[in-house]
């Protein structure tokens, strides 16, 4: 009996301290030092209205705009997920193809594979440098740019993540599109 | 391939370096009268006036198990509490629903566990007084709670009396978790990764769609969930997602805090027990298994995904399905195998998705379960491997058996293995269960041997209080949320209890002299029995299920 | 020691019993002992059962069965096998001291001066009683001589023929049951009953019917009990995953999968083991009182040796004569030789050798010299001869000069006197000093110099220590001769630690100091004073010739009476826990091999793909289980002589010998399976038995 009291004693100066106490001293560092992204790394149109956030993919289907990689949960963001499939799994192949289609991948112009591949969560916001490239045709026709006007444009958004330890530069793909939209056409 | 070794490198090297010092304050944290840099009394008696009287007694090692047995009581029931009625309180802003109870029981049963196998998806269910004042609160003291056992294993080792469990509890919690969580989680919120108790935002997509962005105080819950081997993710993906893992360094950042403090821990108990040198030795052979599981695991990921075989898709990188760019090529397979050797259970890639064999690693870590374990048990899992080890290693030497001088004798031996055998029993058993039933067979999310695999690998993660999953299993029905949960507890508590009797009993001996004719605890050749015994014991029962699973489905699929 | 009672482990006297033991031992009652035989057995039984019914519905593959469930009761039949050839080997020396128990006449004392006797059986005897036992009587039971001199043969418990003395009183007084006295006559006061006699307690000993497990033992078999269950689960779940992926594995594949994965290979060799090392030490004439003293011998840090007799020679030499000033060599050896003439002490004869063989001094006859010898006695603790009115005398160096001192205050020049005591006194310590015995030596009132006696030091004691130095065992000389002495003896033998002028007080305080700092101790003692430490100590070996009170204090009896046989218990101890944990080491590693045999076999029906795990080659599924469990069985009759004999033990410290070991039995263990099973199957294969 004497036990539980003590239990309950600590489990009021836990509470306190580890959960009241440690929560509010976290967000108050976030408010006073990155409080743009402990909001969420949002992206807000010159009108005031949330386009999205910088951390998370959305859905870009339409030719003009660069595509992200796969999503198993369709880019749900208060959902998220993987496909959970085995990589033996005829599932991947199924979708592979439908993905393979839509790029018109070829033998001769295999596709990068993170773009036939969903990501853990299916928010992944980025794409290499060279699956971007692998889309200017497609993105400059639609937009009746350029292929290096493009390329130039992926080449200043793309970055090594993980600096001297990355393999590949990448891109952030919802940034590239902003991107291309304010440069019009 | 320069990169992936630096990057190795740098984590597990890193980490292990930083773990000296660490393992020193945590000595001192815990068992202020082991250092000889001041003493914490202060802080001693602070606790013991928060606990109450109970705390100022130095408790045997029943009472202590006692003791520790009614907190996780009263963590149990308050969290259940919070769980059930969450939509009727507060810190609410996206309006969670009530959930199912038999789903109640098993998060419960599992953050109480250290577990955090999660069957909801927190950004979906959860509400953030759930998240905060059930799960976070659990994630603190469930690892205080492992940390305090070994404390109380540790002196029980040295010849002391256990200590008092309501002091050591929060000596864990408020000396050791709360400031480092303090750190990183700061580190992760200037790292990207949100902190507001602002609901959900929507935004409507460059295409016109309208895209509601679950957020929340992610970075206080990342961190200690990291640091205490808890492993459940704000969001149901866990560390793949962008926002509980923004970018390359906040995932290494990430993997520091999750082998962090399971690798103090051997530094802590040796200290305690006053045989660095024994520690450096159980600590080189954790080192050595963690490396050789994250070697297959690097090596099998960089096959390409099979099921693109004969596609025109290109060929020359790894399997990417389920894993994160940002992370790089090595992120997901090195997390895969430092998630499960510590019993931590958070993923930054699926693995589900892994290729076979690479999934066979992170099995192997929770089979094994003592490559640095869990904050607190993973040494006291790997001191029953020890106790089975030196009993074998003591006899071909021709001396009875003996540990740091206490003799290991039938009684010993009798609930060492029992802790063992436990654990494949839970794993085995519920696997054929399941495996043979509609209970398991209509929740898989993959067919054949991968199938088999997911099943294995829940009951795995369960038992090993591990908590991460082969998630496409659609574990949150009756039958897994029961059968887990209960597999969660017992997993949880038999291995504190039976291993702290084992001290009680050892300790009440005629400790015996060590000299050049007794086993060495401190050379390699311990080191090679131990690798041998925890290989023997802990892996070869689980060979033929193995082999229906991972290693069937990589010979079938894999030879291309 | 004698080698020659070594009974061959073929020797067709013991096998072909065994065999038919073997199957006696089937009795569930006498497996049940045996956990994981007890397993084997139960499943051999119920797969018998299942191929009768089999056999009736008639189903396939019935000829593999039936080969693998006689293969299943080869394993149980070659487990008791291994342990009726261990008993075996007791049970031939326990009819041979069954047969000197024979029914005994006892000449029971009565009345108040126990003058009387009368004729009574030997069992009827009670714990008190007095008997009379004369030439050529048999002692009727253990007891402890009360008056009386006789010599005794007791061969019949410990093989040596030559006859000794027991005699009342003093550290020799206890007989024991079924000896014989040869001459004179002895009153012997009965201090065990029929069926107690140490006979009686050292056939049950050999026949092993008494051995209890030993702690070590019980734990190791609830470790194996333990494989054991692991492998039920490993082994009951697979047909559900079995089920799973589609399929159904047979029983009898299971069963012979779970019987080659647990532990049987020690489990058959266990109580062989034990057996065998009791066995060792009573042929090595030490009789241990359980089993546990056995394996305790092994865990000595402490060895406690007395020196006289086990680390010296009992009897000092001489090795030199060292005259005063004035004095020449020759005169003193002369004198010396002449004092020792009749004096028939081992040390008085070296004098006379010594004096031969430096100073070519002939023996001279007492008789022919008119000299009178005077012996020692404790009060003058001299010895010497008179004759022709001069008096030589040798002996303690004090006692010398205060002989000098009484006889001769009134003659001679005192002042001179006192100066060649000085010297001798210088000598003196100069011997004690280097480990040896002075020995003053003086004619008439004239000092002449002092006798050099030596201990000597055994041959190769001091190699032993220093292998037991290596074994981790730290040796402490006990000694009743001073500091000075003792440091230089121990510094020539090599032992770690002396005790000098040693009490039985200081013994007991010895030993419970080491004890307190954790160390076991063993030692041997022959006294009555003994008895406490001997009590005290971990391991007390108590020599056959002492008391009945040491006897009793021991939880050993050295049947040889020899105190550097410490040292083999110590090994036989050690060999006996490493022989159970290297076994037991081999058989745990046999596993993996056999799974790699087995598994790809079993499962390859459900995913043809896994046969890439048939590392080995072997031909078929079939063939593949069959050579298992085969090799399985094998392996036991294989072990065999090695359980009996124990694996070698070296005196190298525990990390090389783990090192050793673990080579051997545990990464021998890991291939010698592979390549068993391999040539199995080939064989098998060969004879198309699958």
């Amino acid at each position: 009996m004497e036990a539980l009291l003590a239990s309950i004693r600590i489990t009021v100066a836990t509470m306190a301290i580890c959960v009241a106490g440690y929560a509010t001293a976290v967000w108050a560092v976030g408010q006073a030092i990155t409080p743009e992204t402990a909001e969420g790394s949002l992206i807000t149109a010159p009108d005031g209205t949330v386009v999205g956030s910088r951390q998370i993919a959305q859905a870009f289907t339409q030719p003009k705009y660069f595509w992200p990689r796969p999503s198993a949960v369709d880019y749900d963001a208060a959902g998220a997920g993987g496909s959970n499939k085995s990589p033996t799994s005829p599932d991947l192949t199924a979708r592979a193809q439908e993905i393979i289609a839509r790029y018109g991948a070829t033998a001769e112009n295999p596709l990068p594979p993170e773009l036939a591949t969903a990501s853990g969560a299916g928010l992944d916001p980025h794409i290499s440098e060279h699956a971007a490239l692998y889309q200017t045709p497609r993105v400059a026709e639609a937009r009746g740019l350029s292929q290096v006007q493009v390329e130039t444009l992926i080449r200043d958004h793309a970055f090594a993540s993980g600096g001297f330890l990355a393999t590949s530069r990448m891109v952030n793909v919802l940034e590239l599109n902003l991107a291309l939209d304010r440069q019009g056409s | 391939m320069l990169q992936a070794i630096t990057f190795i490198a740098l984590v597990v090297g890193g980490t292990a370096l930083i773990s000296w010092p660490a393992g020193r304050y945590m000595a001192w944290a815990m068992d202020p009268g082991t250092s000889g840099r001041g003493n914490a009394n202060a802080f001693t008696n602070l606790f013991q006036s928060i606990g109450g009287s109970i705390t100022r007694a130095s408790q045997d090692w029943k009472q202590y198990m006692i003791s520790l047995l009614a907190f996780n009581v009263v963590m149990f029931v308050l969290c259940f509490a919070i769980l059930a009625l969450q939509q009727y309180l507060p810190l609410n802003p996206d309006g969670k629903e009530a959930l199912e109870g038999s789903l109640i029981f098993n998060t419960t049963a599992s953050f109480t566990t250290n577990t955090n196998l999660q069957h909801y998806s927190g950004e979906v269910s959860l509400s953030y007084l759930s998240q905060l004042a059930a799960l976070m609160w659990l994630q603190f003291v469930s690892a205080a709670t492992g940390i305090a056992a070994l404390a109380a294993l540790a002196r029980g080792l040295a010849g002391r009396a256990s200590g008092n469990f309501f002091v050591d509890v929060q000596r864990a919690s408020f000396l050791v978790l709360l400031p480092i969580a303090l750190i990183v989680a700061s580190l992760l919120v200037i790292g990207g990764l949100p902190m507001t108790f602002n609901g959900a935002a929507v935004a409507t997509t460059l295409e016109g769609v309208q895209q509601t962005i679950a957020r929340g105080p992610v970075a206080a819950f990342v961190a200690i969930k990291q640091l205490g081997t808890n492993g459940g993710g704000f969001f149901g993906p866990n560390s793949t997602h962008p926002l509980e893992n923004t970018g390359f360094w906040t995932n290494a950042l990430e993997m520091f805090a999750i082998i962090i403090i399971p690798m103090a821990c051997v530094w802590m108990f040796g200290r305690i027990v006053g045989r660095i040198r024994h520690a450096t030795v159980v600590f080189g052979v954790m080192l050595a298994l963690l490396l050789v599981k994250i070697t297959g695991a690097g090596y099998f990921e960089t096959a390409p995904t099979e099921a693109f075989a004969g596609l025109p898709i290109e060929q020359n990188v790894g399997n990417l399905e389920g894993k994160e760019m940002r992370f790089g090529a090595t992120g997901g397979p090195l997390w895969s195998v430092l998630t499960t050797s510590t019993s931590n259970g958070s993923v930054g890639a699926m693995h589900d998705s892994l290729n076979p064999l690479t999934g066979l690693m992170p099995m192997i870590g929770m089979w094994l379960n003592a490559t640095f374990g869990g904050v607190g048990v993973g040494m006291i899992n790997m001191f029953l491997y020890m106790i089975v080890g030196v009993f074998i290693a003591c006899m071909m030497i021709g001396r009875t058996p003996e540990y740091l001088g206490w003799r290991v004798e039938a009684r010993e031996v009798k609930f060492a293995m029992l802790a063992l055998l436990a654990h494949g029993f839970f794993i085995l058993v519920g696997t054929a269960v399941f495996a043979a039933t509609p209970w398991g067979q209509n929740t898989l999310n993959n067919i054949g041997p991968h199938g088999f695999s997911e099943m294995l690998y829940e009951f795995t993660s369960a038992s090993a209080n591990n908590g991460s999953g082969f998630e496409g299993l659609g574990d949150d029905t009756t039958p897994w949320n029961i059968a887990t949960g209960l597999v969660m507890l017992l997993g949880r508590f038999i291995p504190i209890i039976l291993p702290l009797a084992i001290v009680g009993s050892l300790s009440a001996k005629r400790r015996s002299a060590e000299s050049s004719g007794t086993l060495s605890v401190e050379d390699g050749t311990f080191a090679g029995m131990l690798i041998a015994t925890i290989l023997v014991v802990g892996a070869l029962t689980f060979f033929p299920a193995a082999t229906l699973g991972p290693i069937a489905e990589h010979f079938i699929y894999m030879n291309g | 020691m004698s080698q020659s009672k070594t009974a061959s482990i073929m020797d067709t006297r013991i096998l072909i019993p065994a065999i038919g033991a073997a199957f006696k031992k089937l009795d569930p009652r006498s497996l049940a002992g045996n956990p994981v035989m007890f397993v084997v057995a139960v499943v051999s039984a119920l797969t018998t059962v299942l191929f009768v019914k089999d056999l009736i519905t008639g189903a396939a593959d019935l000829g593999f069965s039936f080969q693998i469930i006689l293969w299943l009761w080869f394993t149980v039949l070659f487990a008791n096998f291994a342990e009726a050839v261990a008993e075996g080997r007791g049970k031939a020396q326990a009819d041979s001291l069954r047969r000197s128990r024979s029914a005994t006449q006892a000449k029971l004392l009565s009345g108040d001066d126990r003058s009387e006797y009368r004729l009574v059986p030997g069992t009827s005897l009670k714990v008190g009683d007095v008997v009379l036992v004369e030439a050529g009587d048999i002692i009727p039971s253990d007891g402890e001589i009360i008056e009386g001199v006789a010599s005794v043969n007791e061969a019949a418990i410990t093989g040596e023929s030559a006859p000794v003395i027991r005699e009342s009183g003093g550290d020799r007084s206890a007989v024991t049951g079924g000896t014989q006295v040869l001459s004179d006559w002895i009153r012997v006061r009965i201090t065990a009953a029929a069926g107690s006699t140490f006979l009686d307690r050292m056939i049950s000993l050999v026949e092993g019917a008494e051995r209890k497990k030993t702690p070590n033992e019980i734990a190791l078999n609830i470790l194996l009990a333990a494989m054991t269950l692991i492998f039920v689960m490993a082994v009951a779940t697979i047909p559900s995953f079995a089920a799973y992926a589609g399929g159904a594995i047979p029983v009898i594949v299971l069963v012979a999968l779970f019987v080659t994965l647990i532990p049987t290979t020690i489990g058959a060799l266990l109580s062989a083991i034990g057996i065998a090392g009791m066995d060792r030490l009573v042929r090595f004439n030490v009789l241990a009182m359980s089993g546990r003293a056995v394996e305790a011998a092994g865990d000595v840090d402490t060895l406690l040796l007395d020196k006289t007799g086990t680390i010296t020679l009992g009897n000092r030499q001489a090795t030199e004569f060292r005259p005063v000033s004035g004095v020449s060599e020759q005169e003193l050896a002369d004198a010396a030789q002449l004092a020792s003439l009749a004096d028939e002490t081992p040390e008085g004869r070296s004098i006379v050798v010594l004096a031969k063989e430096k100073y070519g001094i002939r023996g001279r006859d007492m008789a022919s010299l008119h000299a009178t010898f005077v012996p020692f006695t404790a009060q003058s603790r001299m010895s010497g001869v008179d004759f022709d009115g001069s008096s030589i005398r040798k002996g303690a160096v004090d006692a010398v000069l205060r002989y000098i001192d009484r006889a001769a205050p009134k003659t001679g020049n005192a002042r001179a006197r006192n100066g060649t005591a000085r010297e001798i006194q210088s000598i003196a310590d100069d011997i004690a000093k280097a480990g040896g015995t002075p020995l003053a030596v003086v004619r008439d009132d004239r000092l002449l110099g002092v006798i050099h006696l030596k201990d000597i030091v055994k041959g190769g004691i001091r190699e032993r220590f220093a292998e037991l130095r290596r074994m981790g065992i730290r040796t402490v000389m006990i000694t009743g001769d001073n500091p000075m002495t003792a440091a230089a003896i121990a510094a020539e033998a090599g032992v770690d630690d002396f005790l000098a002028q040693a009490t039985p007080e200081d013994k007991l305080r010895l030993i419970r100091d080491e004890q307190a700092r954790g160390k076991l101790v063993a030692m041997c003692g022959d006294g009555t004073n003994d008895a406490p430490a001997l009590a005290q100590s971990d391991v007390g070996v108590a020599m056959n010739t002492g008391t009945v009170a040491a006897r009793e204090a021991g939880n050993m009896i050295d049947l040889d009476s020899d105190p550097t046989k410490l040292i083999e218990i110590v090994e036989i101890g050690k060999q006996l826990l490493m022989t159970r944990g290297s076994l037991t080491t081999f058989s745990i590693a046999n596993d993996v091999a056999k799974y790699f045999a087995i598994i790809p076999a079993m499962f390859v029906t459900l995913y043809p793909p896994l046969s890439a795990l048939n590392i080995m080659g072997l031909s078929t599924p079939q063939s593949a289980i069959l050579s298992a469990i085969i090799f399985n069985a094998l392996i036991i009759i294989f072990l065999i002589p090695l359980a009996l004999k124990g694996v070698a033990y070296r005196p190298i410290g525990a990390g090389p010998l783990l090192r050793r070991n673990l080579l051997i039995y545990g990464l021998g263990g890991l291939i010698v399976p592979f390549a068993g099973i391999k040539i199995i199957d080939m064989i098998v294969t060969a004879l198309h038995l699958a």
